[in-house]
């Protein structure tokens, strides 16, 4: 008899992808400036590292929030106890306030209709066990987070079907894309619960659209479905546009009461904005209240530790913390990536326009031997094993397009930064002279070089002009 | 179309029994010595009170460990961004030493072979999905814990079939009863798994024996099936020999390597030893690489938070502290046991001979109006009402007989177990007690007779110990 369940024994936990094994060659050997200068530098990490030291000054000003004390008193014994699923309320207050504050406070959220979980991971994976019966499916925007496939289809037997979206509009999510993906699943036989989507989005670095989310919304409403926005990155907007959340656009449609009001969730975490993975923090928020009063009943298999609740909901109440953290956080992004998107130019590789996320969208569809996912996998192992980079693949992403690969910015200092660009730009102007190019690809190069010198010009020209936005 | 998921519109959440109503008239009317002193008294939460201040002290002598500091140096950053599935190194260590030395050392644990999660209640699920397809079962003696209702089946789609225990021989499990389980399962068409048991038990609060371990072992041999050995109580034994864990007995029968080894898996928390079920500390050790592989991918849906591992890395690490914690919590357990133990022996009601846990296992069959489950929710339902104690009946738990309730004692005052004794004594001797039929007037009369001799030779041997299980 088969001692362990299908789960354990089939490989839906997505491990096998190249995400994760790019980080295991990392992991074998990692980069550091003194003890292994020729390490590779991990550039497959999305994490937020610029901003620790706000928290840490927060921190040495504040010291009962992680001494477990109030105004002196030691509060151990309560939190020590406090496992109430509902979550400590002055945590949820603070987070709320936290979330509006991140939209401008444009639209509110309602502490009672949080539900606090271990994490966005915990968070999705629970939506799912929430929306979708196993074998129903949620479709997807490529290219798209490789944990979703582990995230949201695992243990809930959800399946996912992608909308296809390309690099001919910036990879934007259009009305033929989501009908076409909607008909997929009817020939797989599968029954459509939701769009989920991550707004702004992992790995493009791109806020969704207004009219995107518009698109979204009336498709939703008329296929009576749900839809799931992954908001986590909605505090790393560093553009010139303010972020436009779900809630807005319901909002400004006059929505915020209705039916589809109720199919509409947003998913929440501090692992990206405060740069907190470890704490372990992520939210739901939904308008239905049978969704809240079961996903909160679920939290009870990955509950916030207390211990932590209280810390953040210490931090997240000092509004001048949280107005200045957003603040600085916003302007370190932007340094951080625009030095990321000059070096890749400098190297004659693009990205994709972005301004949010701790990551940009590369274009190196003109490094591939060929125009195809084996010469992007090829590549790939190139720039991990000889440049010594751990870049994410496109296909890792499920992107139809080989030659994108998702490139980080905000996990390094500057100083390694710039090392990986010097090694990239050594690397790419030595194939250059080495590889035999065909003819098209030789003059595609020689083209794009020509406009990154063009760029170059244009920028000393008018040393202070700002970049178009999407 | 159902918009909703089945498993969110349905009742398989466990949430309407008895066990949870309780709680939410505790919740309306909770007992404050000086607010509310006629308040329900909480005596349905098994929680372990006891020795906080062994652990306020330590903090207090250790502040580096709550404040991301390590030998004056700001780790804070390390933890913010450890994120790492096979938990923090330092406190996988520091666990297996801790959950050692609750086994008397007499077993080591590999850090290797644990899995964290965030609280048994995690640990459990997520050993369901490893080891059981929706629609398989497992066998769990009863009378069980609530929560595994919803723990063990909700999202899994796991069965639970009863290994029925009766109080004729104090609740034990015999291999009678494990046959018919398998029996029941595969009549209802479930392929079983594995048996799931609580050691110590809850509600019980008795340890399991080496004779049922041996028969459980011998069980899952046989039938080719795991066996899930839920230990979240082992720091709360408080006599000084009494539990014994299955890989002891593993060992013993020199079953270590074996493939039987590999189905045995035990579960572990801080929940209830160390009193901390706020900060989500569970643990699920497996002999089995690929339970364990597959167990550390699956915790990403519940980590734990790196704040709390460290802190309580550093906490576990000082075995001067760890010893005398264990020690000082079984005394004072023990000692508040006794304490409840004597207070409703005084009233004319008996407990199930028990050594461990944060309760006692009460047989107030002799109070019911009549032996069936209606009498018992009625009774439960006065308890809770009248005399304002939140108490857990027995149906809630499964039991098969009904009369039986589960009363804590851990998670309160001195004070405050006084009071409740006082409340149930009055409710005990009050007015409503003639309304009751003469045969249970009668039958409560020779129990108080027996109460007297009790007290009678208790007085003549003043040190002598209470007969060990």
């Amino acid at each position: 008899m088969k001692q362990l369940s299908t789960k354990v024994t089939s490989n839906a936990h997505g491990q096998d992808s190249s995400y994760f094994l790019g980080w295991e060659e990392y992991e074998k050997n990692p980069y550091d400036e003194i003890k292994n200068p020729n390490g590779i530098i991990q550039m497959g990490l999305a994490e937020n590292q610029l901003c620790f030291d706000l928290i840490e000054t927060w921190l040495a000003k504040n010291p009962d929030a992680a001494g477990l004390k109030k105004d002196g008193q030691s509060i151990f014994k309560e939190l020590a106890l406090f496992q109430d699923y509902h979550g400590l309320p002055e945590f949820k207050k603070a987070l709320a306030e936290f979330m509006e504050e991140i939209r401008g406070n444009r639209v509110t959220f309602d502490p009672s209709k949080i539900v606090l979980a271990a994490g966005s991971t915990s968070a999705n994976e629970t939506l799912m066990f929430c929306l979708a019966e196993p074998g129903d499916a949620f479709l997807l925007p490529t290219p798209y987070y490789p944990g979703f496939d582990r995230d949201l289809k695992w243990r809930t037997g959800a399946e996912i079907v992608p909308i296809h979206c390309s690099s001919s509009n910036g990879f934007q999510i259009t009305e033929s894309a989501l009908q076409q993906a909607y008909q997929q699943a009817q020939k797989l036989d599968l029954k459509v619960k939701g769009v989920l989507v991550t707004n702004p989005s992992n790995p493009l670095g791109t806020m969704l659209t207004r009219r995107e989310l518009n698109l979204l919304v009336d498709f939703i409403t008329s296929k009576n479905i749900h839809l799931i926005s992954d908001e986590i990155y909605s505090g790393t907007v560093f553009g010139f546009e303010q972020f436009v959340s779900v809630m807005d656009v319901l909002k400004d449609k006059k929505l915020e009461n209705s039916e589809v009001s109720k199919r509409v969730h947003v998913v929440y975490s501090l692992s990206k904005d405060l740069g907190l993975p470890g704490f372990r923090v992520g939210a739901i928020y939904s308008n239905d209240e049978m969704v809240v009063s079961a996903a909160t009943k679920m939290s009870s298999f990955g509950l916030v530790s207390s211990q932590t609740q209280y810390l953040l909901s210490a931090l997240l109440s000092d509004k001048k913390f949280t107005g200045t953290y957003l603040n600085e956080n916003q302007k370190r992004l932007k340094i951080r990536q625009k030095q990321l998107v000059s070096g890749l130019e400098a190297a004659g590789v693009t990205c994709l326009k972005s301004n949010a996320g701790l990551f940009c969208w590369v274009d190196m569809r003109h490094l591939l031997d060929t125009n195809t996912f084996e010469a992007e996998l090829e590549l790939w192992k190139k720039i991990v094993y000889e440049v010594k980079l751990n870049i994410s693949p496109g296909s890792s992403c499920h992107c139809t397009e080989p030659g994108w690969f998702r490139v980080c910015f905000a996990n390094m200092s500057e100083e390694t930064l710039d090392l990986a660009m010097k090694r990239l730009k050594e690397y790419v102007e030595s194939t250059d002279s080495r590889r035999l190019i065909s003819k098209s690809s030789h003059e595609r190069i020689k083209s794009l070089r020509k406009r990154t010198v063009s760029n170059w010009v244009f920028r000393v020209s008018w040393t202070d002009r700002v970049p178009d936005e999407r | 179309m159902g918009i909703l998921s089945r498993k969110a519109t349905c009742n398989t959440h466990g949430q309407d029994s008895s066990y949870f109503l309780g709680w939410e008239e505790y919740e309306k009317n909770p007992y404050d010595e000086v607010k509310n002193p006629d308040g329900i008294i909480q005596t349905g939460l098994a929680e372990n009170q006891l020795s906080f201040d062994l652990i306020e002290s330590w903090l207090a002598k250790n502040p580096e460990a709550a404040n991301f500091e390590r030998e004056g140096q700001s780790i804070f950053r390390e933890l913010a961004l450890f994120q790492d599935y096979h938990g923090l190194p330092s406190f996988k260590n520091a666990m297996a030493d801790f959950m050692s030395e609750n086994r008397g050392n007499r077993v080591s644990f590999d850090p290797k072979k644990l899995v964290l999660t965030a609280g048994a209640t995690s640990a459990n699920e997520t050993l369901m999905f490893c080891l059981a397809d929706p629609g398989d079962a497992f066998l769990l003696p009863t009378p069980y814990y609530p929560g595994f209702d919803r723990d063990l089946k909700w999202r899994t789609g796991v069965e639970i079939v009863p290994i029925q225990c009766t109080s004729a021989n104090g609740f034990r499990i015999t291999k009678s009863a494990l046959e018919e389980a398998y029996k029941q399962a595969q009549k209802l068409n479930l392929k079983v798994k594995g048996v799931l048991i609580t050691n110590p038990s809850n509600p019980l609060g008795t340890t399991t024996t080496r004779t049922e371990l041996n028969r459980l072992l011998d069980f899952v041999s046989r039938k080719n099936i795991h066996l899930i050995s839920d230990e979240i109580y082992s720091g709360t034994v408080f006599t000084s020999t009494g539990f014994i864990s299955v890989l002891e007995v593993l060992k013993e029968k020199k079953l270590e390597n074996t493939d039987v080894s590999k189905r045995v898996h035990i579960v572990y928390s801080l929940s209830k030893d160390l009193g901390l079920p706020g900060f989500r500390v569970g643990v699920i050790y497996s002999n089995d690489d690929i339970v364990v592989a597959a167990a550390t991918k699956m915790s990403s849906f519940g980590l734990i938070s790196s704040q709390t591992q460290y802190l309580l890395s550093a906490l576990l690490s000082d075995k001067n502290f760890t010893k005398n914690y264990l020690k000082e919590n079984q005394i004072r357990l023990k000692n508040r046991h006794d304490k409840l133990v004597s207070g409703l022996e005084a009233v004319g009601i008996e407990c199930l001979k028990s050594n461990a846990g944060l309760f006692c296992w009460v047989d107030m069959r002799h109070l019911l109006r009549s032996n069936t489950f209606e009498a018992e929710i009625e009774l439960w339902k006065k308890i809770v009402y009248e005399v304002k104690l939140n108490i857990s009946p027995g149906s809630s738990c499964h039991c098969n007989e009904p009369g039986w309730f589960r009363v804590c004692f851990a998670n309160m005052s001195e004070e405050t177990l006084k009071v409740a004794l006082i409340r149930l004594k009055m409710f005990v001797d009050g007015p409503s007690s003639t309304t009751r039929s003469q045969s249970e007037h009668q039958r409560l009369k020779t129990l108080t007779k027996m109460k007297v001799s009790n007290w009678v030779l208790r007085l003549s041997f003043q040190d002598r110990e209470p007969e060990e299980r």
